[in-house]
């Protein structure tokens, strides 16, 4: 059985729809089965930040309406052979994604895929909980800035109600993502830093990324920034994350601190 | 991507700007992006009126450019499906 794994934030343009698939194809990339499934009913943007926006026919909508059959649905990326996109759709109504179909399609790709990345839609409506309902573990994507840690906190409180895991009474698996970080403006106090966010949050750390070019870079050609560019410093730290969502121990680097001279390598434990 | 790779200072954002202009004419032009699965669902009709066929077995691919969409149905159909057709 598969993982399934819930990209989250509650803010928009954070960096969720860019760590799906820069998560999703870091995993693929150690030959691993990858899906990334698109919730953002209307507003969706993952097929384009995967490059496949060109071939999508048939989406979630229309397979939880048993309009098409999942594998007619699922785009095969290109590149890799192990990763498979399901859309959103663009067009439909967000009424349609019901929790039943979700579940339904979620319960089928786990028996195939050995990682489900469900891409969140911003906000808390349903779109957002359906997302997170059936996940094993959450990714909490965050900015290093006060509206993104307030609506992140939110989030994890829904994280700890909302989904099937709470209501069994389960621990939901948490892990914060600090993205578009800048190490040096958070050296100069112009930032939050890590700690802060960690501190407010208190959730564990899944990674840093950068603040970078190369993630726009990525977007702009259309394909995730840890195919686009394996050896940029986001990339890596993305692969990073990939292997601490894999159950890795690495110890977390920050990027863009001068490491060589001061040794700043935080030996904080991920999981 | 290694083009890009080679051409490290190769600007990214005319490839953006064109990957959105062929997207959001097709996307503005609702009635283009009906014609697509009308056509798709017509033609998959006319196709079970006369054959049994596995919905399994029905691929369809798109792929749009600037100037045309291409719409690919690959129906697998078995023997028997024609004969008890014809």
């Amino acid at each position: 059985m598969g993982k399934v794994i819930v990209v989250t934030s509650g803010k928009g343009g954070v960096g969720k729809t860019t760590s799906t698939a820069a998560l999703g194809a870091a995993l693929a990339q150690r030959n691993e089965r990858v899906v990334v499934v698109d919730f953002d009913v209307g507003l969706r943007n993952l097929d384009l930040v995967m490059g496949a926006e060109r071939r999508v026919v048939y989406d979630l909508i229309n397979v939880i309406q048993g309009e098409a059959k999942l594998t007619q649905a699922l785009i095969r990326d290109k590149r890799l052979e192990t990763l498979y996109l399901l859309p959103a759709s663009q067009t439909r109504d967000k009424d349609n994604l019901t929790p039943e179909g979700v579940e339904r399609v979620i319960t089928e790709l786990k028996r195939v895929f050995d990682w489900v990345i469900c891409d969140s839609p911003a906000g808390i409506e349903s779109g957002a909980t359906l997302a997170m309902r059936h996940a094993d573990m959450a990714v909490v994507v965050t900015n290093p800035e006060v509206s993104s840690v307030r609506d992140s906190d939110r989030i994890i409180g829904l994280l700890d109600s909302k989904t099937m895991k709470a209501e069994r009474g389960e621990r939901m698996e948490k892990h914060l993502l600090l993205t578009r970080y800048d190490a040096n403006r958070a050296e100069r106090g112009d930032m939050l830093k890590v700690e802060d966010v960690l501190e407010i949050l208190s959730i564990p750390l899944l990674g840093i990324i950068p603040e970078s070019m190369d993630v726009l870079r990525a977007s702009n050609i259309g394909s995730p920034v840890t195919l686009a560019d394996a050896r940029s410093a986001p990339a890596m730290a993305y692969f990073d994350a990939a292997r601490r969502l894999a159950g890795e121990v690495l110890p977390i680097t920050i990027p863009g601190e001068k490491r060589g001279i001061f040794g700043k390598i935080f030996a904080r434990r991920a999981a | 991507m290694t083009i890009f790779n080679l051409f490290r200072k190769q600007r990214s954002a005319p490839t953006a700007r064109e990957r959105l202009q062929v997207l959001l004419a097709h996307e503005r032009s609702s009635s283009g992006s009906d014609l697509v699965s009308l056509l798709r669902e017509e033609i998959l009709a006319v196709i079970a009126k006369h054959v049994q066929v596995d919905s399994d077995k029905v691929q369809v691919k798109m792929d749009r450019d600037e100037n045309v969409t291409i719409l690919e149905i690959d129906v697998e159909i078995p023997l028997g499906a024609v004969s008890q057709a014809a």
